[in-house]
């Protein structure tokens, strides 16, 4: 559904995207992850016919972005990432407008539908300017979904909201991804592993990375990190932890836990609850600590990049 | 040709809702009621003192024109400049949409709300008409008006223009006055200092020239016709290619 060949896009002298390469398929959310300025929204906006690219080529739904611009912008949904709304129409008319503008019969009713799908009915006639944010939200995602387009793209689109009103989001997200081609971007790693099929990392205009979320995060946790803790006095208890074969990296934390890390292949577990029981200290807790889709990802987008964590 | 229309439709309607358009509505309609009414009293008082002298349209049409120059940039400030600051431009742009058809939307809305106070305004002629016997002279009340409604299409297709140049309402607003006043009076005084061609070319871009002893007078020369469509596809083109450049920068 969408084909993205090696797109770049200058800036005057700066260069936002640097040869990137991506595509998506029907029935497929794929998710943009990457810090503010990465270049998700400009890729994004290359994709709906905004704005031209510098170098490359991206097709959508078969058409290619810069040529057949109009057929392109007649088969996306758009939600940019500050909501263009009109503040001064009623929901409704501003979905009717929305209608309007892509020719669709019956603008009226296909409105009013659209309103039902994002649970909005019963403010049809309110004034856009009197809604909340997650109100608009939801009507810049119904301007979006209006012509029921094949392809959905969605410029951080749960930005904002609250905790039940960004779930309520990722379920619509959801639901409309069974049989569209959604692409999401955002900064929130729990929200892509929680919805999308396939993440693209993103920094400084290119892609990092690209897998879907779980095997995005057992590819690059190379090891397992150990919250240990004991009663009493803690005193000696990282040297004991050192002498155990494989432990690395231990550092005393405070409250009386010791934090240590030993690689994936070989569980060195028990061989330190048996050392540290040995030692005379009452072992009251070992647990580990999953590094998160988020370490990962500061992992890949620090300047200075390393492809695994090394110490 | 649709699109065009939908976006005119909700500029139009968009007029009504904002203050500043009811200002405009009432500030041209204001003045040129009280100029006419005094012109008629003036008129029947002296009428003894020149028997045979006629009023005619000019009371409405004039002032009207003039104000125009004043009141135009209010009306089309921010017709593009406010959805770029709203971000509501990118979803025109994401729409289906021809950047032409944008700005010439945006262009028949603001011409449409004109339309609908030059409508108000026909009531002059015809009181006027009940006045005089045998009755009004229509083919210059026609041009008259015609000449009205291309200044107007003139102004609103330049104001529409500059609007898409700015992000600011106000900065939009300025351009356009100053390019108004150049184009009603300044370019007048070169066009008088001047000889030969170059006196001609700024006679020929002077507006007034192309409605005062022309359309004023009931005369329809091409050659105003054409200025008057040239300036009106000068501004949806400025417009246009100041969208087109919001997509390339």
């Amino acid at each position: 559904m969408i084909q993205v060949e090696g797109l770049t896009k200058d800036y005057g002298a700066r260069r936002a995207l640097h040869n990137i390469s991506f595509d998506a398929n029907q029935g497929e959310i794929v998710g943009f992850l990457g810090p503010n300025g990465a270049g998700k929204t400009t890729t994004m906006r290359i994709l709906t016919g905004y704005m031209p690219p510098t170098d490359g080529v991206a097709t959508v739904a078969g058409y290619d972005v810069v040529e057949e611009s109009l057929e392109v912008r007649r088969r996306v949904g758009y939600l940019p990432e500050t909501v263009p709304l009109y503040t001064d129409m009623t929901a409704l008319e501003y979905l009717k407008f929305m209608a309007d503008l892509r020719g669709i019969p019956n603008s009226e009713d296909r409105a009013y539908e659209t309103l039902e799908h994002v649970n909005l009915t019963d403010r049809a006639n309110s004034y856009i300017g009197t809604f909340s944010k997650g109100m608009r939200q939801r009507m810049g995602l119904a301007q979006a979904l209006i012509h029921r387009p094949e392809v959905l793209i969605l410029d951080e689109p749960t930005i904002g909201l609250d905790p039940a009103q960004v779930v309520e989001m990722r379920n619509v997200i959801k639901e409309i991804g069974k049989d569209r081609t959604v692409l999401l971007s955002t900064h929130i790693l729990s929200e892509a592993q929680n919805m999308c099929d396939r993440v693209l990392i993103i920094n400084k205009g290119k892609i990092v990375a690209e897998d879907t979320p779980d095997n995005l995060q057992s590819r690059l946790v190379g090891s397992q990190r150990v919250i240990l803790r004991v009663r009493g006095d803690a005193d000696g208890l990282d040297a004991t932890v050192k002498k155990v074969k494989g432990a690395r990296s231990v550092e005393v934390k405070p409250d009386e836990t010791i934090e240590f890390e030993f690689s994936s292949g070989q569980d060195i577990r028990p061989q330190v609850a048996k050392a540290v029981v040995q030692a005379g200290y009452e072992l009251i807790e070992m647990r580990p600590v999953g590094l998160s889709l988020e370490e990962i990802f500061l992992e890949l987008t620090r300047d200075d990049a390393p492809s695994k964590k090394s110490s | 040709m649709r699109n065009i229309w939908t976006i005119a439709k909700r500029e139009y309607d968009h007029y009504f809702i904002t203050p500043i358009a009811y200002i405009v509505a009432f500030a041209i309609l204001f003045t040129i009621g009280v100029i006419f009414a005094f012109n008629m009293f003036y008129f029947i008082q002296n009428s003894f003192q020149n028997p045979g002298s006629v009023p005619d349209i000019s009371p409405v049409t004039g002032p009207f024109v003039f104000l125009l120059v004043l009141s135009a940039p209010a009306l089309t400030m921010r017709l593009l400049s406010e959805e770029a600051r709203m971000g509501t431009l990118e979803l025109l742009l994401t729409a289906p949409v021809r950047d032409f058809e944008l700005i010439a939307g945006k262009w028949l809305g603001a011409m449409l709300y004109i339309l609908t106070i030059v409508a108000v305004t026909l009531v002059y002629p015809i009181i006027l008409n009940n006045f005089i016997d045998p009755g009004i002279d229509w083919s210059t009340v026609l041009t008259s008006y015609l000449g009205l409604i291309l200044i107007a299409g003139s102004f609103l297709a330049l104001g529409t223009g500059i609007s898409a140049l700015f992000t600011n309402q106000i900065a939009a607003f300025f351009a356009t006055l100053i390019t108004f006043v150049f184009l009603w009076w300044l370019v007048g005084f070169p066009a008088n200092v001047l000889s030969g061609s170059g006196a001609d070319l700024f006679q020929y871009l002077n507006m007034q020239s192309h409605y005062y002893g022309a359309l004023s007078d009931g005369i329809i020369n091409l050659s105003d016709l054409v200025y008057y469509f040239s300036l009106i596809a000068l501004g949806l083109f400025t417009g246009t290619v100041a969208v087109e450049m919001r997509r390339w920068r």
